[in-house]
């Protein structure tokens, strides 16, 4: 082994060992961006290795590379809102999975140049271009429907699992002929697109509010594109970088999955919220709401004790979390206390309230997580409940009938007080009706939650 | 060859299980700096884009690494800086901490 290659090997091994320590340091909050900057660290040593590699004789387009993808990416690490972070993160992954992708064909290529591939390098080009072309699709399409541009509703049609399911085990059995027989470029070219095809059709059927789990599998998958990658080019750092990136977004799917009482199958073939409301059997006839004046909201909120905000999806798309902030100080300024219910799948991506929350410069340590905070909803004088629906139904623990039924809420119907900070009746993701709107000590307050809000705090002003 | 590719299992699984062991422990709170962590972490496909793109093997090979770097790159930039915008913002309650004693 000669010095260059050991020094390169160094540089891996260090990358290898930096990416855990960082990874490490997220599991506390206060030393994870040191952490993170280890991580970085260890990416620019292992990139500084790779240039030196003798293998590499041209330098002029790996920097045009290098300036394009740092110029696009600065604006979309430090520009971007975090409003728009859901989207942002997909669209990462898209990135991610293109890079690994077009790696496996330029292999390919080049390896049947001189002859042949080699049974299990095959295997590895084959999972590469596998998970990274349906990662790049799946990916577009979840940023798509996060930006609304496509349509957020699932699109579900006649036989639709059957061919998924058909298209899937066509790609497997060209993967496997193609290990035994990598002779047929048709074939292996014809894999990635159809992978790139089933990844948007896998997204397809699946609604706005499952974004949280598709964004995490599209994680895992592009992880695993990435440790594919690795394994074709015989570079350990790309295998340990590639696992731990899909252990992590898989262990996120399980986390998503679970806060939904639903299997990875029925996300992923179920497509929820097409029954429209069919299956619920309670519906709201002959039920009234009460409706609430901003007046009287504020004098129950500048007179309680026991406040529990409850954000949900509509607080980041009217983006109301520095109101929602504003109001906390006005209620922790007469004396109240003010804490964060935080459901694991309240918005589209895991961690969307508490990264806008903390936007706001809410301090993390009143983000309470769900089993942390239920059973402190009794204690409550009013429970704030922000552009969230189908986290805070009781039906799911009480309907066996109901499309939810079993899925974790938070329990906020325990409260002493509810308010409900609504745009207007209309049924939440899942088309079911929410019990809790219709409950007697249930306030609604109709409105945008921002503006909502913004008389909110005005008014417990003057109060 | 095939000594090699199980060392690379080994090391593949012994990584996901350390990933499995580290990321189990961090807190919804950070779930989705986690995400963009990771993200960031696994572009050091780059490092592969970069052989692709350098080594002039063939103009296929050439075309196809420039645009993965370009893509690797954004995500490393992109990512990590993302990432520290996000972990910035994560702040504790200070002030009545620091009044008791």
């Amino acid at each position: 082994m000669t010095v260059r290659e050991l020094f390169i090997q160094a540089t891996y091994l260090a990358a290898s060992v930096l990416f855990i320590l960082g990874l490490r340091s997220l599991t506390r909050p206060d030393r994870a961006r040191r952490g993170m900057n280890q991580a970085a660290l260890g990416m620019l040593l292992a990139i500084i290795g790779t240039l030196v590699n003798h293998e590499i004789v041209r330098y002029d387009w790996i920097i045009a590379g290098l300036v394009l993808g740092s110029v696009i990416g600065y604006p979309l690490g430090m520009y971007v809102p975090m409003t728009a972070m859901p989207q942002r993160i997909a669209i990462s992954h898209m990135f991610g999975a293109l890079a690994a992708t077009l790696v496996g064909i330029a292999e390919y290529y080049t390896e049947m140049k001189h002859g042949t591939v080699a049974g299990p390098k095959m295997a590895a080009l084959g999972f590469e271009v596998l998970f990274g072309a349906l990662t790049v699709s799946g990916s577009f399409m979840a940023f798509g429907k996060l930006q609304e541009f496509i349509t957020g509703r699932p699109v579900t049609y006649r036989a639709q699992n059957a061919m998924n399911i058909g298209l899937f085990v066509l790609i497997v059995l060209i993967f496997v002929f193609l290990i035994f027989r990598p002779e047929y470029p048709v074939l292996f070219y014809g894999m990635v697109l159809l992978s790139f095809a089933f990844g948007f059709l896998l997204v397809l059927p699946i609604g706005g509010a499952d974004m949280p789990v598709v964004i995490s599998l599209m994680n895992s998958y592009a992880g695993l594109a990435s440790a594919a990658t690795g394994f074709a080019i015989g570079n350990n750092v790309l295998i340990i970088a590639g696992a731990l990136d899909g252990a992590s977004g898989f262990i996120l799917s399980i986390v998503m999955s679970r806060a939904m009482n639903r299997s990875f199958a029925n996300i992923l073939f179920g497509a929820f919220g097409t029954a429209g409301g069919t299956a619920s059997t309670k519906t709201a006839a002959g039920l009234s709401v009460r409706e609430i004046s901003i007046e009287d909201a504020a004098i129950q909120l500048a007179y309680a004790q026991r406040v529990i905000v409850v954000p949900g999806y509509g607080m980041a798309v009217a983006q109301a979390q520095h109101q929602v902030r504003e109001l906390a100080d006005l209620v922790e300024k007469n004396g109240g206390e003010v804490k964060y219910a935080i459901h694991p799948v309240a918005g589209r991506m895991p961690g969307h309230m508490n990264v806008l929350l903390a936007e706001a410069n809410i301090p993390y340590d009143k983000l309470k997580e769900m089993e942390e905070v239920n059973g402190e909803f009794a204690q409550t004088d009013v429970a704030l409940v922000i552009g969230a629906n189908d986290v805070v139904n009781p039906a799911a623990r009480t309907d066996p009938s109901s499309p939810i039924f079993g899925m974790p809420i938070l329990n906020v119907d325990h409260a002493r007080h509810i308010i409900v900070l609504k745009r207007s009746m209309n049924t939440g993701f899942a088309g079911i009706e929410n019990e809790l709107f219709y409950d007697s000590k249930t306030s609604m307050l109709f409105g945008d939650a921002k503006s909502s809000l913004t008389k909110l705090v005005a008014e417990v002003k003057n109060v | 060859m095939s000594g090699t590719i199980i060392i690379e299992l080994y090391v593949f699984v012994l990584a996901g299980f350390i990933g499995f062991l580290v990321i189990t422990r961090v807190p919804p709170l950070l779930h989705t700096p986690l995400m963009s962590a990771t993200n960031a972490i696994s572009a050091i496909s780059l490092v592969g884009s970069l052989v692709a793109a350098g080594s002039d093997r063939n103009s296929v090979s050439t075309i196809l690494g420039v645009i993965a770097v370009t893509a690797a790159t954004i995500n490393v930039v992109g990512g990590f800086l993302i990432t520290d915008r996000m972990l910035r913002m994560f702040k504790r309650d200070d002030a009545p901490r620091e009044k008791k004693p």
